[in-house]
């Protein structure tokens, strides 16, 4: 029959024999690779520290914690967290056998253990295995994450977009709008007219047409400000959002601005053609409360009253406007 | 079928061939994909027309072309992931031919929904393998022979790989283990930022 030490030390590579008077009498061949080639004859309390479940001081409270599950460290090594158990020998000595537990990765990348160092059925190499194949399915996924985020970004940003002029759209409109009422900030509203776009666009062609939307747009551009939001709300139709301008006087003299800018005559495929545009302005106040709704109508009736008054000219709403569209003589509106 | 088994055709194709073949091809097996996810779950039926397109345009047979997808997983820097696992599998090349009846279940481990087929590895005369694979996906043998034959050279081994065609539905492959230490190991160290793995 093979002997107890034979038998730990060809099954248990982190195993140590203590004796009764607290020094180690054998140990396992794993402990070379941990740098401990002479622990024989050392005192076990004096290389290693028992952390849990108790603190021995000596070999009889050692003996105590046969049979529990022990966290303990070589005190050379104190990063690295073992698991142990004491048994006792029944010649009033112990023996401790060790492992890494989950320490296991770090022990293998700071000792340079091999499949060897371990016992052959130890499950610790499957360990191993797993640990590095899931970052690699880990990192795999996220650089799919990190794809389909940009994809999604990109679709949000087209779903906010005009295609043609490539300022937002009626939905990013919206989205502006809650957000401003939800933050309460005061906001004005500018709602543009192309005067004679129809006109240019009917005889001249869809390809000057849309010479000429795109025109408008980085005239638009050039006149605002960064944080300023722009939409072509439809057709030859655009909405200018400006977030903390209300004042009065600044917001006639971008109206006139964009006027100006909007008038001047281009030059598409060799012919020249000059619109013209109409700007009815409103702003929040706090009779309205930033409801977006009635800012926008009182826009919409601004730019009817400016245009009744003859093309190229802008109209802040005031109470006197009303606050109904049906209120104005909408007949002379329509002969625009 | 799982997305890494497609995406390493992709990455195989456009790396060793180009862009513009690997779009060639994909035109060719009449698949509604531009490109392949690795984490990605996508239609079986993809796979032989996939390998048929791509083996028509690059003018070889899809046999030929499983074999270099194969060495290609193992030689190839940016899949240093493949060769490590497979390292896992023994000390020698002759363990990692014993180990290979745990490929399928290491492979599921390691990435779940990746199925490969069952293996069945017989040393009928010492150094002597033949490894019977069964189940889909089916030309998965090919690949094999080419992972296996880099992996004789990694471990730095000397064998004869070769696919024999199918015997009762499985795949057979037998491999020769000539000479086990014919030029240097690479190496293999568990930790993954070890040194002394060759490049």
């Amino acid at each position: 029959m093979i002997s107890v030490s034979e038998l730990l030390s060809v099954l248990r590579p982190l195993h140590l024999c203590i004796g009764k008077t607290g020094h180690i009498t054998q140990v396992g061949r794993g402990f070379d690779k941990l740098g401990q080639r002479d622990l024989t004859g050392r005192r076990f309390l004096e290389m290693f520290e028992i952390l849990r479940p108790s603190q021995p001081r000596n070999m009889a409270e050692t003996l105590d914690l046969a049979g529990q599950v022990l966290r303990l460290r070589l005190r050379s090594e104190p990063d690295i967290l073992l698991r142990g158990l004491v048994i006792a020998d029944q010649q009033g000595g112990a023996i401790v056998d060790l492992s890494f537990g989950i320490a296991v990765v770090d022990a293998v990348q700071r000792f340079g253990l091999t499949a060897k160092d371990f016992a052959a059925s130890d499950l610790a190499v499957e360990l191993l295995f797993l640990q590095e194949a899931k970052s690699s399915a880990m990192s795999a996924s996220f650089s799919l994450n990190a794809r389909l985020n940009g994809a999604r970004l990109a679709a949000e940003a087209e779903a906010l977009t005009d295609g043609l002029t490539g300022l937002h759209n009626r939905r990013a409109l919206d989205g502006a709008l809650s957000q401003l009422s939800k933050t309460r900030t005061d906001f004005a509203v500018l709602h543009i007219d192309l005067d004679k776009f129809k006109q240019v666009n009917d005889t001249l062609g869809h390809a000057v047409g849309d010479a000429l939307l795109k025109q408008a747009a980085s005239v638009m551009r050039r006149c605002t400000r960064q944080d300023d939001l722009l939409v072509r709300a439809g057709g030859d139709e655009f909405v200018i959002i400006c977030p903390g301008l209300v004042d009065e006087l600044r917001l006639s003299e971008l109206s006139q601005t964009l006027i100006k800018g909007l008038s001047a005559p281009i030059t598409v495929d060799a012919t020249e053609v000059a619109i013209g545009a109409s700007v009815g302005v409103a702003t929040s106040t706090p009779s309205t409360q930033h409801d977006a709704a009635h800012i926008i109508e009182r826009a919409d009736i601004a730019l009817y009253a400016a245009k009744r008054s003859g093309r190229g000219r802008h109209v802040i709403w005031t109470p006197a406007l009303g606050t109904r569209l049906n209120d104005l003589d909408i007949p002379h509106v329509s002969s625009r | 079928m799982h997305g890494l088994i497609f995406r390493t055709i992709e990455a195989y194709v456009t790396e060793g061939f180009g862009a513009d073949r690997w779009q060639a091809g994909l035109a060719r097996a009449d698949v509604d994909v531009l490109t392949f996810e690795a984490m990605f779950d996508y239609d079986d039926a993809y796979l032989p027309k996939v390998l048929e397109g791509c083996a028509a345009v690059l003018d070889r047979s899809v046999s030929s072309l499983l074999e270099d997808v194969g060495t290609y997983l193992i030689t190839q820097q940016n899949h240093a992931s493949v060769r490590r696992l497979m390292r896992f599998g023994g000390d020698s090349f002759v363990e990692l031919l014993h180990a290979l009846d745990d490929l399928p279940g290491r492979t599921r481990l390691a990435v779940s929904g990746l199925n490969l087929p069952q293996m069945t590895v017989r040393e009928h005369t010492p150094l002597s393998f033949v490894i019977y694979c069964d189940g889909p996906p089916i030309g998965f043998g090919h690949v094999l022979v080419g992972l296996l034959r880099a992996m004789a050279d990694d471990y730095g081994a000397l064998a004869l790989v070769d696919h024999r065609g199918f015997r009762d539905g499985a795949e057979v492959i037998e491999a020769s283990v000539i000479d086990t230490s014919f030029a240097a190991d690479r190496g293999f160290s568990l930790a993954t930022s070890g040194t002394g793995e060759g490049t």
